[in-house]
């Protein structure tokens, strides 16, 4: 068993107005000095074999045609 | 017996009762699909509904898009089915790789509800032929995920092409160019985020500017000759029509 992590975020080009309103949030609490912030979601598969190359390649397989869409998001996948 | 036109209800489909009424008012006999089968029963046209299919996790039409009938559609739209995607059916079908582009989060992150005006940019596709082009119409919008992007070098081939098929007055979601609709180079799918189905009876909507869409289809199938949907599905540039009728 082990686990591979994936990690999603729009490509720069493409607005993010959730990380907007998170940095139009922290004047808020008091924070000063971020200038931008950026919303992406990490997955964490597990996978009933080791966390070899084949697997690690399987999973950016199962990124590149679900939990990312290449034409607004970039991935990398990492072991876990 | 009418038209048959295929309306797909995935869990979280809202608006395909809507839909399937607006078929009808065209003058269409709604055939249900369900999302977990593949067969699309013979239908002459399919429209994919609005709502949140599969609860739109991960992203709006994500998962959808990996569904059975979605797999049938997509083979069928190859081949030149027509298929109009409504707002969560225009998710489905970017997801699916049908229409390019991709469908985000609303500029200001606002769900935007309201009667949209639009206007008509091409009518020479199967879903917009009894519209002028240029008119402007009134149809509903009701999205938190609506804003269209996609590469400058795209967007300026879907202009050149004039696959840009309908475009906001009035940008209610950020969308590039004011995109509110696009089709495919073969002009037979087409995906729009406002809700032509909802603008079908002046009772109970903005008024009737939206029956024109499920209208047009029938045009398309009758010039066509594809009325049968036993016959093989003739595509868009055949010789027209071939006698074909309601």
């Amino acid at each position: 068993m082990g686990t591979v992590v994936v990690d999603v975020m729009l490509k720069p080009e493409i607005l993010d107005p959730q990380g907007q309103a998170v940095l139009s949030a922290l004047p808020r609490l008091g924070v000063g000095g971020v200038v931008s912030v950026r919303q992406g979601k990490r997955f964490e598969v597990e996978v009933d074999g080791p966390v070899d190359a084949a697997a690690l390649a399987t999973v950016s397989e199962l990124a590149g045609a679900l939990l990312a869409n290449p034409v607004i998001e970039d991935f990398t996948v990492r072991p876990g | 017996m009418g038209v048959p036109v295929g309306v797909v209800t995935f869990p979280g489909s809202l608006d395909d009762r809507d839909a399937a009424r607006a078929i009808r008012r065209a003058g269409a006999d709604p055939v249900p699909l369900w999302h977990g089968d593949a067969d699309l029963r013979g239908v002459a046209a399919v429209v994919l509904p609005g709502g949140f299919s599969y609860g739109d996790h991960l992203r709006a039409g994500a998962i959808a898009r990996f569904s059975p009938v979605v797999g049938a559609i997509v083979e069928a739209a190859q081949d030149g089915l027509p298929v109009l995607g409504i707002c969560n059916g225009f998710q489905v079908l970017c997801e699916a790789q049908l229409l390019p582009g991709a469908l985000t989060r609303n500029v200001g992150l606002h769900f935007v509800c309201r009667d949209q005006r639009l206007r008509v940019e091409s009518v020479a596709t199967s879903w917009t032929g009894d519209y002028r082009e240029g008119q402007e119409i009134i149809i509903p919008v009701k999205h938190g995920e609506g804003r269209y992007v996609i590469d400058p070098d795209q967007l300026e081939q879907l202009e050149d092409e004039g696959e840009i098929v309908l475009r906001y007055v009035g940008n209610p979601n950020g969308s590039v160019g004011d995109v509110a609709g696009i089709c495919n180079p073969r002009r037979n799918v087409v995906g729009l985020m406002p809700h032509p189905e909802h603008a079908v009876d002046a009772l109970t909507g903005a008024g009737t500017d939206g029956l024109a869409m499920f209208t047009s289809v029938l045009d398309t199938l009758v010039h066509r000759g594809s009325l049968d949907p036993g016959l093989p599905r003739l595509l868009l540039d055949d010789p027209a029509p071939t006698g074909g009728t309601l």
